[in-house]
């Protein structure tokens, strides 16, 4: 699963633009992962913090 | 808020702002929406912006010029430089802007001329009716109401969700969003009236690194790579620290940016029923030098230009706001965005050896224009073998033989 490590996070909006399904969205700052995430990692390479991280965890 | 407007605007940077002025000096009932509590505010942009463009929208003011820009130099991956100054008595060249107060401007001016503006305010939704785009569900501190529209205008920069909402596929190729970090740095040893950019695939893979002045002894400092180049330890931010750690050890940090910025092709349409996309929302941003601030207010004009008509005309389907599309797409900046587009696909190719010898060949070139397009079409010229390499580019620089 995708994994935002808020503390990281510069809520730019790179991911939002690069993620194939339409499943990030920046609630000013705050970043957003709706249900339909396939955990693709694509937002992982786009952030340039690294703030992204797709895991093995399952969400709870 | 009214819960109807001729126009409902998306988004508050330059491209939304210039469609709600224009759009309210003609007389039409505007309202533009930003999700962010201030307008410019956090910034993701390095400022630039050239002189003869900006003119065509807003007279100069030193509220929002941090500085006044004569020339740039480039510098290739061995350190070899290269200076292109602009003769004084010319009125070109740039800026580099305050954009918290320059985005503010351009949104205070559409005020003035009749604009209704909300901040806090997100659009969370389109309001579909057969397709057709009937305004937008808002959302503000928790209070949720719809509004209706005969247009909306999608100005709702790099992120592009509202129209991806409408159906329209604005994802950005992982590969042509550069992803950028910037610092504002003070207390460094830069010429205040030079921007400088970096070349090299150590400093900045498919990229480049920037040094803006922001006045004297401070500048924006940063970096885009390409995002297919990003990984731990080297994202934008990693090598930002080094160019950073290298050339202004010094420097204090007093902003933090970051962002993304596309490099794609613009999208294949940018009207349907009800909706138009301006700006960055539109991916009009310049493929090499990632430039986007007059692209958004140029294509916020054109929008504009054609919503009045349709507006007025009673007639906002997809094929009556094509003209829209039409007029920035085959006009010169939709042509020189392709040039550029394939420009870039060919100079992201390049060894850093390449790299350097076309940065010792332009050196020795005696340029008097400015512009990176200048500059290339010159290299082309002098390099006829760089040239067999472009294979298509040569017809769209149209270079006479
Ligand atoms: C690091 C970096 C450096 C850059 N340097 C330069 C440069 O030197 N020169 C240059 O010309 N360009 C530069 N650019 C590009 C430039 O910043 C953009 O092209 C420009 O801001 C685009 O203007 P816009 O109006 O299309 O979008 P934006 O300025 O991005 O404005 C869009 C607005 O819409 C709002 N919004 C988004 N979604 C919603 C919603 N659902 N509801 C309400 N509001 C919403 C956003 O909060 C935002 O304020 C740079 C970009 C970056 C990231």
């Amino acid at each position: 699963m995708l994994v935002i490590h808020r503390e990281c996070c510069g809520y730019c909006g790179a991911c939002v633009s690069v993620c194939p399904e339409g499943a990030l969205e920046l609630i000013d700052a705050f970043l957003s992962v709706d249900d339909c995430c396939v955990s693709c990692g694509v937002c992982t390479k786009a952030c340039p913090l690294g703030a992204l991280e797709v895991t093995d965890e399952e969400p709870v | 808020m009214k819960n109807r407007y001729d126009v409902l605007i998306i988004g508050g940077g330059p491209g939304g702002a210039v469609a709600a002025g224009d759009l309210a000096e003609k007389g039409h009932s505007v309202c533009l929406v930003e999700k962010r509590p201030a307008i410019g505010a956090p910034v993701r942009c390095a400022e630039g912006i050239g002189k003869e463009v900006l003119a065509q929208f807003i007279e100069p003011d030193d509220r929002w010029i941090s500085a006044e820009i004569q020339g740039a130099c480039l510098v290739a991956p061995d350190g070899t430089t290269m200076s292109i100054e602009r003769e004084m008595a010319g009125s070109k060249v740039g800026y580099i802007l305050d954009r918290k107060i320059f985005d503010r401007e351009l949104v205070w001016q559409a005020a003035s001329k009749g604009a209704e503006v909300h901040v806090k305010t997100r659009a969370t939704a389109p309001l579909l009716e057969d397709g057709t785009v009937k305004g937008a569900t808002l959302e503000s501190c928790g209070e949720v109401r719809d509004v209706r529209a005969d247009v909306v205008i999608a100005a709702d920069g790099v992120e592009s969700k509202f129209s991806r909402w409408c159906g329209v596929d604005t994802a950005v190729p992982l590969r042509e969003l550069m992803s950028c970090a910037q610092y504002l740095l003070t207390d460094i040893e830069i010429d205040p009236a030079m921007t400088v950019f970096y070349l090299g695939n150590k400093v900045a893979p498919e990229g480049y690194a920037w040094v803006f002045p922001k006045g004297d002894r401070t500048a924006n400092v940063g970096i885009g790579i390409s995002s297919r180049r990003s990984r731990d330890g080297n994202r934008a931010r990693d090598y930002l620290d080094r160019f950073v750690a290298d050339h202004f050890p010094d420097g204090k940090t007093i902003e933090y940016i970051v962002g993304g910025v596309s490099v794609c092709r613009p999208l294949s349409c940018t009207v349907s029923d009800g909706l138009m996309i301006v700006g960055d929302a539109a991916r009009v941003s310049d493929p090499i030098t990632g430039g986007g601030i007059f692209n958004a207010m140029h294509t916020g004009r054109l929008a504009a230009g054609i919503a009045s008509g349709c507006i007025s005309a009673g007639d906002c389907s997809g094929t009556a706001l094509m003209p829209y599309d039409q007029a920035w797409r085959h006009s010169k900046f939709g042509k020189n965005l392709e040039r550029n587009y394939r420009i870039k696909e060919y100079f992201i190719t390049l060894s850093d050896d390449k790299l350097n010898a076309i940065v010792h060949s332009i050196s020795r070139m005696n340029l008097k224009d400015f512009s990176v397009f200048a500059l290339v079409k010159e290299l082309l010229k002098r390099n006829p073998r760089l040239l067999l390499e472009l294979k298509g580019l040569r017809d769209s620089l149209s270079i006479p033989d």
